[in-house]
C-alpha cells in the first residue's frame, strides 16, 4: 500500500520545461503527485521515494491537445461498421453527442499518444448542425476515465459540405441554421406550449431544440467549420446576431480577414499543411496559420487525420516554417486550444494544480529527429507501446517468429 | 523524340567511385557535341513509339554556381562548404573546389543545402487536378477492370493548379499514374514537372512508360457489383486472364515482325501496352499493399516473365522486405499513413528502414497533393523513425528515397536522382537541412532551368487557373 502511494508522486527531473503559461526553465524539475502537477520549477523539493525520471538534455512539454478529428469514433474510416462519428437523417443532429461512441479500446489512441497527443476532440460528422463534440484524455479503460468535458462545443457546418442541407445554396444553408437557431429560442421560453402543441411547427425535434439551449445562452460555443471567406463572415455575422460563443474550423481563406475575426475575439482552428485549392477555399495557402496569428487571432493547431493525429508536431512545424513564432506554435498545441474548449484551469500548460499531461521529449517536439521518451497521462506514465511497436518487434527480423 | 546526350559511362565510373572525397569531379565529356542519342527505351514493336512524341525542349540558362552549401549528392556524399556548377542542363561539377566560368550566375548557398530534384513516383497531378471537381476527374477508366488500353497522358491537365505547390517542394520529376479501381489501369506519364501548355512538352525523353496495376480492396468495390471481379482470388484471375491474351498478340506481332508474311495483325490497344510490359519495356507500377498480395503478384510475374518494377503503398512491404530484395522489386511507401482502409491496418513508421535493411529499394512517394510538396519531411520522419528503432538508416539513404531510388523505378536513374557530374541538372536549394521540418526548397532547377525562386516573384509559377483567384476584389 505504502508502495502504491509513493508510485503517485513522479519528480521529472534536468529537464528545459516549456511550461507554455511562462517563459521556457532549463535544468527543471515537474513534480507530480496523484494525477496532477505539484510543481514546476528549479527549486522543487524531491520527496523521499518519488519516482525520478531524468529529463537531463530533454524537453519537457504539455502534452498536446488536438481539436479535430474522431479519435475513438472510427478504427478504419473505410470500413463503415467501425465509424460512430454520425446519425443518418437529420442535417439537424444538435442533440446527437458522440461520447458513448467512443471506444476505449480503439488501437488509434495508443498509436498517437506514445507520440505525444494526449488529449483530442472527438467530433462527429454530418451537415449543417453534425452534433455534439466531447474532449477526451487518451488513456482510461471506461469512456468515463477518458472524459475531460462532455459537451465542449455544439458543431456547425457552413462550407460547401453543408449545401445539401441548405436546398443547394449558402444562403439556404444560413438561412435553415437561424430557423433553427430562432424556434429553440422559442421553444426555450415556450416549452409549455409545445408540450400542449400550442405553438406552430418548429424545424427541429425538441431534443435537438433542448440541446442548442446552451450554445443560445452563451454557454456551450459553437464551432462552425467554415473556409471562404465570405462562409467565415457569414458565422461571424450570425455569431453576432444570436450572441453565440463561436469558434471557427478550418478557415482556410481566414488570413484575409484576420482583423475582422480579432475585432469578433472568435478563435480559430487552423490546419497549416492544407493548401489544395478547391471551390470551398481557392484561397487556401500555407501562411493561413502564421498570418492569423500575426493579425492577432487565437489560434489552434489541428491535424484532421485521426489516425495520424501524431502529426500534429508535423503541423505545428511547418507553421513555424511558414512565418509561425515556435511559442506561438507550441502555444497553439497546448494552452491556446484548451483556452478554447473551456478547459484551460485543468490543461495545457505546466502549473501546479493542472492535470499531469506531460511529455518528456528527445529535443525540439516539432523535428523529426525528436522521439518521445515518456508521456504522462493524468500522471500516469504511458506505455510506449501499440499494435505498431509490436507489428515492428514482429517483423524486425524475417522470417518473422509467430 | 528528343536526343539527349549519352551519360551513362561517365556515370558508371562515378558511381563505382562513390567515396566521400570532397574534392570536385568533374564529367568526362563535358562537350555538348557528343549529343548522341540514347534514349532510355522505346517501344519495340515501333509501331507506337514515334507516336504521341515528347516535345520537351531544354530551356536555355547561363551556367549556375551554388557556392559554400552543404551538398548532399545521393550518391554517397554530404559535402560542407560544397558547390556545384550545372551548365547547358548539366551539372558539370561537385566538390569543395569548383571554378564558375565567368558567365556563370553564382547564388550564394551559405547556411543552406542542395540536393537532386525530388522525384515521386507516385503522382496524380493533373489527371485528379484541383479544384476537384468531377470535371477534372479524369484517373480512372472505372468502366471495365482491365483498362491497359488508356493513357494517363491523355488526362493530364497541365494548367492544374497543383503543379507549382509541387514545384514549391522541390519536384523536378513525376509518374503521374491513373487511378486504382482497375485491375490494370493503363500507362503511366512519366514527366518534367516545369510550366507548360501540353502534356507532350512535359514528357521525359526516353522514359520508360509504367504500367499502373492494383491489388486487394479497390478493384473488389468498383467492379464486386459490376460484374467482378468481386474477391482477390478474381483479381488474379483478371491480371491472368489479361496476360494471356497479350502473350498471344505478343508472338503474333513478333512473327509477323520477324517475317511480314501476308497482312499484319490487327492492333489492339490493350494488348499492345501489355505486351511491352512482357517484353520488358513497359514497368509495372503496382498499387498493392498487404504482404501475401505482394507475394501473390511476384509469382504472377514469374508465370508470365516480367518483373514488377515497384510496389507502390506497399504499407506490409516490411513483412515481406526478403522476397522484395531476392525479386530486385522496389518498394514506394508513405512514412506514416495508415489505418484509412482495413489493407492499410499494418503500416508501421519503419517501413523504409526495414526494407532499406533487408537489401531491397527503398522509396518514399506521396499519392496525395500535399504530400508531394514534403517528401522529404516524410523521409526524414521514416528516416528518423527507422534510427529509434536501431535501424542504422544514413542521411544518405534517406534523401535517396527521394531522389535515386525513384529515378531508379521510373530506369532514369542513369539520367537524374543524384548530384553527379554529367546528370541532368535537376537541384533543389533548401534553406536548411531537407530533413528538417524547419527547411524549405528556396531555390528550383529542372534542367537547369530556375523554375522556382522563393525569393523572386518572377520565378514563381502559377498555371491559368490561378489567375485572378486573389479573392475579392479590393
Amino acid at each position: 500500500m505504502i508502495a502504491f502511494l509513493l508510485a503517485q508522486t513522479i519528480a521529472i527531473t534536468g529537464g528545459t520545461v516549456y511550461p507554455v503559461s511562462g517563459p521556457k526553465i532549463e535544468n527543471a524539475t515537474v513534480l507530480i503527485r496523484d494525477g496532477r502537477i505539484a510543481a514546476v520549477g528549479t527549486s522543487v523539493a524531491v520527496p523521499a521515494g518519488a519516482t525520478r525520471i531524468d529529463a537531463s538534455g530533454k524537453w519537457v512539454t504539455p502534452g498536446f491537445l488536438d481539436g479535430a478529428g474522431q479519435m475513438g469514433l472510427r478504427e478504419i474510416s473505410a470500413v463503415n461498421n467501425t465509424n460512430e462519428s454520425s446519425v443518418s437523417g437529420d442535417p439537424v443532429a444538435a442533440s446527437f453527442n458522440v461520447l458513448e461512441g467512443i471506444n476505449p479500446a480503439s488501437t488509434l489512441i495508443a498509436v498517437n499518444r506514445i507520440e505525444g497527443i494526449t488529449t483530442t476532440l472527438a467530433v462527429p460528422n454530418g451537415s449543417l448542425i453534425l452534433g455534439q463534440a466531447v474532449l477526451i484524455d487518451l488513456d482510461g479503460r471506461t469512456i468515463e476515465a477518458m472524459r475531460v468535458k462532455s459537451p465542449a462545443a455544439m458543431v456547425a457546418d457552413l462550407s460547401e459540405g453543408s449545401k445539401d442541407a441548405g436546398g443547394g445554396s449558402r444562403a439556404g444553408v444560413a438561412q435553415r441554421l437561424r430557423q433553427v437557431l430562432n424556434d429553440a429560442r422559442e421553444y426555450g421560453t415556450r416549452r409549455a406550449d409545445f408540450r400542449r402543441n400550442q405553438i406552430q411547427n418548429l424545424s427541429a425535434s425538441a431534443a435537438d431544440l433542448e440541446a442548442l439551449q446552451p450554445v443560445l445562452r452563451g454557454e456551450l460555443p459553437l464551432l462552425v467549420i467554415a473556409n471562404r471567406r465570405s462562409d467565415i463572415e457569414t458565422a461571424l455575422r450570425i455569431a453576432k446576431e444570436y450572441k453565440l460563443k463561436l469558434i471557427l474550423a478550418g478557415v482556410a481563406e481566414g488570413w484575409m480577414i484576420p482583423d475582422e475575426i480579432a475585432a469578433a475575439g472568435v478563435p480559430v482552428l487552423v490546419e497549416p499543411l492544407d493548401n489544395i485549392p478547391s471551390y470551398d477555399a481557392l484561397g487556401i495557402r500555407y501562411e493561413n496559420a502564421p498570418l492569423l496569428a500575426k493579425g492577432g487571432v487565437k489560434i489552434a493547431l489541428m491535424e484532421t487525420a485521426t489516425e495520424n493525429t501524431r502529426d500534429l508536431r508535423q503541423e505545428a512545424g511547418n507553421a513555424v516554417a511558414s512565418g509561425m513564432t515556435w511559442d506561438q506554435a507550441l502555444r497553439a498545441v497546448t494552452l491556446t486550444p484548451a483556452e478554447i474548449f473551456g478547459v484551460a484551469d485543468r490543461y495545457g500548460s505546466l502549473e501546479a494544480g493542472k492535470i499531469a499531461n506531460v511529455v518528456v521529449w528527445t529535443g525540439d517536439p516539432f523535428e523529426f529527429s525528436t522521439g518521445v521518451d515518456h508521456v504522462f497521462i493524468r500522471g500516469r506514465d504511458i506505455p510506449l507501446r501499440s499494435r505498431q511497436t509490436e507489428l515492428l518487434e514482429r517483423y524486425r527480423t524475417l522470417p518473422p517468429k509467430y | 523524340m528528343i536526343m539527349r546526350r549519352s551519360i551513362a559511362p561517365v556515370l558508371a565510373v562515378l558511381v563505382a567511385a562513390g567515396c566521400a572525397s570532397g574534392t570536385a569531379r568533374t564529367s568526362g565529356s563535358p562537350s555538348p557535341a557528343t549529343t548522341a542519342a540514347k534514349p532510355a527505351t522505346q517501344d519495340t514493336s515501333g509501331r507506337i513509339g514515334s507516336q504521341y512524341p515528347s516535345t520537351y525542349t531544354r530551356h536555355p540558362n547561363p551556367p549556375v554556381l551554388i557556392r559554400n552549401a552543404t551538398i548532399m549528392t545521393a550518391a554517397g556524399q554530404e559535402i560542407q562548404g560544397g558547390s556545384i556548377l550545372f551548365k547547358d542542363g548539366r551539372i558539370v561539377a561537385v566538390g569543395t573546389n569548383v571554378q564558375a566560368p565567368s558567365d556563370a550566375t553564382v547564388v550564394d548557398g551559405t547556411g543552406k543545402w542542395v540536393t537532386p530534384g525530388v522525384i515521386d513516383v507516385h503522382s496524380h497531378l493533373g489527371v485528379y487536378a484541383a479544384p476537384g471537381t468531377f470535371a477534372e476527374s479524369d484517373g480512372n477508366e472505372a468502366t471495365r477492370p482491365v483498362t491497359a488500353e488508356v493513357w494517363a497522358e491523355h488526362s493530364f491537365w497541365p494548367q492544374d493548379p497543383q503543379i507549382p505547390l509541387a514545384i514549391e517542394g522541390g519536384v523536378t520529376t513525376i509518374q503521374a499514374l491513373p487511378g486504382s479501381a482497375n485491375l490494370i489501369g493503363g500507362r503511366s506519364a512519366v514527366l518534367k514537372l516545369i510550366p507548360a501548355r501540353t502534356v507532350q512538352e512535359m514528357k521525359f525523353p526516353g522514359a520508360h512508360y509504367g504500367l499502373k496495376m492494383a491489388c486487394g480492396e479497390n478493384p473488389k468495390r468498383v467492379y464486386g457489383q459490376r460484374g467482378g471481379p468481386s474477391t482477390r482470388m478474381g483479381n488474379m484471375a483478371g491480371y491472368r486472364e489479361a496476360f494471356i491474351a497479350a502473350q498471344g498478340y505478343r508472338q503474333k506481332w513478333d512473327k509477323w515482325d520477324k517475317d511480314h508474311q501476308g497482312d499484319p495483325p490487327e492492333r489492339n490497344l490493350r494488348n499492345e501496352t501489355l505486351a511491352e510490359v512482357l517484353r520488358g519495356n513497359i514497368y509495372v507500377q503496382n498499387h498493392c499493399y498487404r504482404a501475401d498480395e505482394m507475394a501473390q503478384m511476384l509469382d504472377l510475374a514469374r508465370e508470365f516473365g516480367f518483373k514488377i518494377r515497384a510496389f507502390h503503398h506497399a504499407v506490409e512491404a516490411y513483412k515481406i522486405a526478403d522476397l522484395l530484395a531476392r525479386d530486385g522489386t522496389a518498394a514506394a511507401m508513405w512514412s506514416d499513413w495508415w489505418g484509412f482502409k482495413e489493407e492499410a491496418m499494418d503500416g508501421i513508421h519503419e517501413n523504409a528502414a526495414l526494407v532499406e535493411q533487408a537489401g531491397a529499394k527503398a522509396d518514399i512517394h506521396s499519392d496525395d497533393p500535399g504530400g508531394i510538396q514534403r517528401l522529404n519531411q516524410e523521409a526524414a520522419k521514416a528516416m528518423y523513425a527507422g534510427r529509434r528503432a536501431g535501424i542504422p538508416i544514413t542521411r544518405d539513404q534517406a534523401v535517396r528515397w527521394f531522389t535515386a531510388n525513384p529515378a531508379w523505378i521510373l530506369g532514369l536513374d542513369s539520367i537524374v536522382g543524384t548530384l553527379e557530374p554529367g546528370k541532368m541538372a535537376d537541384v533543389v536549394l533548401w534553406s536548411g537541412d531537407p530533413l528538417s521540418v524547419y527547411a524549405r526548397a528556396v531555390q528550383v532547377y529542372n534542367d537547369g532551368w530556375l523554375v522556382y525562386d522563393r525569393n523572386d516573384p518572377t520565378h514563381q509559377p502559377k498555371t491559368d487557373f490561378t489567375l485572378g483567384q486573389g479573392g475579392p476584389q479590393q
